[in-house]
C-alpha cells in the first residue's frame, strides 16, 4: 500500500520538538526515527520546516447546503488545507439549517467524497436555531455531529440553555455557546467606543458578549455541565472565564485570529471586510486575548471562517454581511502575532490550533506519534509573504488582511497520509 | 480648490481648505444679500440630489445653491434598506456617472455611505447627512455664522445641548470647530451621548449650567420624538425641564451670546419659543449661510 516518507522536519506536539523523520503507511504514522531510508515511495523534503500536527478549527461557516454562492464544501475544504487544517467543524446555520440527522449525514457524505480533510458537523442546539425546542441531538451525534451550536445567535433563553447543556452532556457533546446578549447589541454593527462615534455606525458594547458568557457561565456551573465558549472577544470575558475555570467549572473557550491582530481602528475607512460579530475591539481587548491565550484560558485558535459573496460586503457598511473568511490566513495570523511578536512557543501553538481543539470535539489528532493518523501540517516558518484574497481557494474573499506581510507559510499538507496539499497544489 | 474630489465630512478637509470655503462663502452671502442670483461659475455643470432620506430644507438649499449658480440641477428620491432587493448603491452611483454627472449631493441613513458612493464613481461626492456619521455643510454653515457674527472662531466657546449621539450635525460642528480653535461643550442625557466623543476635542459636561456658562454660542439639537420608544428619554416634559433650554439658562452664557439650531425646531422640547424667538437667535441667518456655504462648496469642488 502507500507510503510517504517526510524527511528530516522539525517535529512539533505539544510537549516537545525535535528533528526526525516520519514514515507514513496506509494513512497511519507508523515510524518515527532520524535517517528512516525506504526505497520505492513518495518523499518530501521537509529539511529546514516544521512538521505540525494537522490543524483543527473548531468554528467554521461552509455554507452547504443552501448557500452554496458564498461557499461550499468543497471550496470550504480546499481553503482549509491551503490553511494546513486537516479537520474543520462547520456551523448548522445553513439553508436548511442543519438541525437533524439527515443534513449531518450529507455534510459528513459529502465531505468524504471531496476527501481532503475531516468536517465534523455542529449540530443546531435547537430546531431551526430558534430556540424553542431541542434538535433531535442524538440523531445528530449517531450521524457524527461533535457538538451543537445555534452560533449565529445565542441559545435564546437561560432555560433552553440548560437544556440543551443538560440533554447534550447525554450524548457527550456539548454546546458550543455564541455569546451574546441581543438587547445590548441592538442593531450595532461595530465595537462600540470611539471608533464608532468617529464613523456614526452603531455599536456593540463589550458587554453584549460579556453577558452572555458570564450567563453560560453560571448555568454550566449551576447543573455542573460543561461548555465551550465560541469567538472570546472581549477583555471582560477573558476575566469571567478565567475566573470560571479557576472555580472549576468546565468551560473551554477559544478565540480568532482577528481578534488578536486587529483593533476597531480598521473601521475607520468603512471597509466592510472588517465587519464580524463579535465586532473587532480596542486595543486593550486585544491584549487580554492574547494574555489569555498565554495563560491558558483562552484553549483554542478557531477561525469562525465566514465567507461572503462579494455582493454581500459591497454595499454600506450597516447592509453589509458579518464575517471574516479565515481559514488560509490562521496560521500565518497565530505565528506572527503570537510566536513571531509575543513570544509564544511552536508547541504552545500546536496546543492552541491543534491539540486542545481536538480534545474539546473530542476527536483524533493533536499529536505526531507513532500509531496516530497521519494527518500533518508542513510549514515554513521562514516564508515571508503577503496575503493575496485572489489566491484563496475559498470563495470567501472577504478579508481584512488583504496586502498585510505575515510570516509562516504552510508547505504542505498531509491528510491520511495522502498529500493533499503542495506548494500551491491541491491534490484531489 | 480643494484638495480632494469629495467632501464627506470635516474630519477629513484641512484648517485651511476650511478658511477658503468660509472666505467663499461670505463673498457668496454677500452677492445674495444684494439680491444677485445668476452666477456663472457651475455653467455646463449637472448636480443631482440622491436622498435616501426625507429632508426638504437640506435638498431645497442645494438645489437653490446649485440653480442660483447656473447647473443643471435634478432630484433622486431613493429608498434604501438592507431587506428589500433594490438597486445598489453603487450601481446607481455607476449609472449616474454614465449620465455625466459632475456632482452627486447624497443623504443616507447608513454612516459611510457616501465614502461607498465616493469611491465608486467619478463624479464629486458632497455629504448631505450620513446616518450619526457627518453633515459637513451643516458644519460649515454653523461656522460660517458664527464667523460672521464673532470675526473669527479661535477661542469661542460653544455649548452643544441635546442628542449629540445621533448628531451629525454636532459631529461635524466638533470637528470643524476644535480644528479652528474653538472650544466645544457637549450636554446632554448619558443616553444621549456617544462614547468616547471627549476623545474628539469636545468637553463632555455634567451639567447644563457647566456647558452654558461664559458661553458664546448656545446650540440646541432637534430631539427625535421616536427616540422616547427606544427608551432613550422618558417624556418630551422631562427632557424639557432638565435638558431644555430658556431664557434663564441663557443667562448663564457669555453677554453677547447667540442661539443656534439646525432645524427644524421641535419649540418647547430643546429651546423654549422665547429662546427660539430671542433676538440673540441665529436660527434663521443658519439658514441664509446655508445657501451660501453651498454655493462656496459647490463652486469650489468643480473648479478644475
Ligand atoms: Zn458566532
Amino acid at each position: 500500500m502507500s507510503k510517504l516518507l517526510i524527511k528530516n522536519g522539525t517535529i512539533v506536539n505539544s510537549n516537545d520538538t525535535y528533528v526526525s523523520d516520519i514514515l507514513v503507511e496506509n494513512g497511519k504514522i507508523v515510524k518515527i526515527d532520524k535517517d528512516i531510508s525506504i526505497s520505492d515511495c513518495d518523499v518530501i523534503d521537509a529539511t529546514g520546516k516544521h512538521v505540525l500536527p494537522g490543524l483543527i478549527d473548531l468554528h467554521v461557516h461552509l455554507r452547504e447546503p443552501g448557500l452554496e454562492y458564498k461557499e461550499d464544501i468543497e471550496s470550504g475544504s480546499k481553503a482549509a488545507v491551503h490553511g494546513g487544517f486537516t479537520g474543520i467543524a462547520c456551523m448548522p446555520n445553513t439553508k436548511p439549517v442543519c438541525d437533524n440527522a439527515v443534513t449531518v449525514g450529507y455534510i459528513v457524505n459529502r465531505a468524504k467524497e471531496v476527501g481532503l480533510c475531516k468536517v465534523y458537523p455542529i449540530g443546531a442546539a435547537t430546531k431551526g436555531l430558534d430556540g424553542a425546542e431541542l434538535a433531535e441531538i442524538g440523531k445528530m451525534k449517531k450521524l457524527g455531529a461533535v457538538a451543537v451550536s445555534d452560533d449565529g445567535k445565542p441559545v435564546a433563553t437561560g432555560q433552553m440553555t440548560r437544556l440543551v447543556m443538560e440533554y447534550a452532556a447525554d450524548f457527550s457533546i456539548k454546546l458550543h455557546a455564541h455569546c451574546e446578549d441581543k438587547s445590548l447589541s441592538g442593531d450595532g454593527v461595530v465595537n462600540e467606543g470611539k471608533y464608532s462615534t468617529f464613523v456614526g455606525l452603531k455599536g456593540i458594547p463589550n458587554v453584549s458578549e460579556t453577558a452572555g458568557v458570564v450567563r453560560e457561565i453560571a448555568i454550566a456551573e449551576n447543573f455542573n455541565k460543561e461548555v465551550h465558549i465560541c469567538h472570546v472577544s472581549t477583555k471582560e470575558s477573558v476575566d469571567a472565564i478565567r475566573q470560571a475555570k479557576a472555580r472549576g467549572v468546565k468551560v473551554t473557550a477559544e478565540t480568532c485570529p482577528h481578534y488578536f491582530t486587529l483593533t476597531d481602528e480598521a473601521i475607520v475607512n468603512f471597509d466592510t471586510s472588517t465587519k464580524v460579530n463579535p465586532p473587532l475591539r480596542a486595543e486593550s481587548d486585544r491584549l487580554a486575548i492574547i494574555e489569555g491565550l498565554r495563560d491558558g484560558t483562552i484553549d483554542a485558535i478557531a477561525t469562525d471562517h465566514a465567507p461572503h459573496h462579494v455582493d454581500d460586503k459591497r454595499v454600506e457598511y450597516a447592509y453589509a454581511a458579518f464575517g471574516i473568511t479565515g481559514l488560509e490566513t490562521s496560521f500565518a495570523l497565530s505565528y506572527t502575532k503570537l510566536v513571531k511578536e509575543n513570544g509564544f512557543t511552536m508547541s504552545k501553538l500546536v496546543k492552541l490550533m491543534s491539540e486542545n481543539p481536538a480534545k474539546i470535539i473530542n476527536v483524533d489528532g493533536g499529536k505526531i506519534e507513532v500509531g496516530e493518523c497521519a494527518d500533518l501540517a508542513i510549514v515554513d516558518l521562514g516564508a515571508d509573504w503577503v496575503v493575496d484574497k485572489t489566491k484563496f481557494y475559498s470563495k470567501g474573499k472577504n478579508t481584512p488582511f488583504d496586502g498585510m506581510k505575515v510570516s509562516g507559510q504552510v508547505f504542505a499538507t498531509v491528510f491520511g497520509g495522502k498529500i493533499v496539499y503542495k506548494e500551491d497544489k491541491i491534490y484531489g | 480648490m480643494l484638495s480632494k474630489k469629495d467632501l464627506l465630512g470635516l474630519n477629513d478637509v484641512p484648517k485651511e481648505e476650511i478658511e477658503l470655503i468660509l472666505d467663499t462663502a461670505v463673498n457668496m452671502k454677500k452677492l445674495l444679500k444684494q439680491g444677485v442670483k445668476k452666477l456663472p461659475n457651475l455653467q455646463g455643470k449637472s448636480v443631482i440630489t440622491l436622498f435616501y432620506e426625507n429632508s426638504t430644507r437640506t435638498r431645497m438649499s442645494f438645489e437653490l445653491a446649485s440653480k442660483f449658480m447656473s447647473a443643471v440641477a435634478a432630484n433622486i428620491s431613493a429608498s434604501s434598506s438592507s431587506v428589500a432587493k433594490g438597486e445598489t448603491l453603487i450601481d446607481t452611483g455607476k449609472t449616474l456617472d454614465s449620465m455625466c454627472t459632475d456632482v452627486i449631493i447624497i443623504r443616507h441613513p447608513v454612516g459611510g455611505a457616501p465614502a461607498l458612493l465616493a469611491q465608486n464613481v467619478k463624479a464629486s461626492v458632497i455629504n448631505a447627512g450620513d446616518g450619526m456619521n457627518e453633515h459637513p455643510s451643516q458644519g460649515l454653515l454653523d461656522m460660517l455664522t458664527m464667523k460672521e457674527r464673532f470675526g473669527e472662531l479661535k477661542g469661542l466657546k460653544v455649548a452643544i445641548v441635546g442628542d449629540i449621539k445621533h448628531s451629525r450635525v454636532a459631529k461635524s460642528d466638533i470637528f470643524g470647530l476644535t480644528k479652528m480653535g474653538a472650544e466645544v461643550n457637549l450636554f446632554a442625557p448619558s443616553t444621549l451621548m456617544p462614547s468616547g466623543i471627549d476623545s474628539f476635542g469636545a468637553k463632555i459636561c455634567s451639567s447644563r449650567e457647566e456647558a452654558l456658562s461664559g458661553a458664546n454660542v448656545v446650540m440646541g439639537l432637534r430631539l427625535q420624538l421616536e427616540r422616547m420608544k427606544g427608551g432613550l428619554f422618558p417624556s418630551v416634559a422631562e427632557y424639557h425641564e432638565f435638558y431644555g433650554i430658556n431664557d434663564s439658562h441663557l443667562k448663564l452664557a457669555d453677554s453677547n451670546a447667540i442661539v443656534m439650531h439646525p432645524g427644524p425646531v421641535n419649540r418647547g422640547v430643546e429651546l423654549s419659543s422665547s429662546a427660539i424667538d430671542a433676538d440673540v437667535s441665529l436660527i434663521n441667518e443658519q439658514v441664509k449661510s446655508g445657501v451660501a456655504v453651498r454655493m462656496a462648496i459647490l463652486s469650489l469642488l468643480t473648479k478644475k
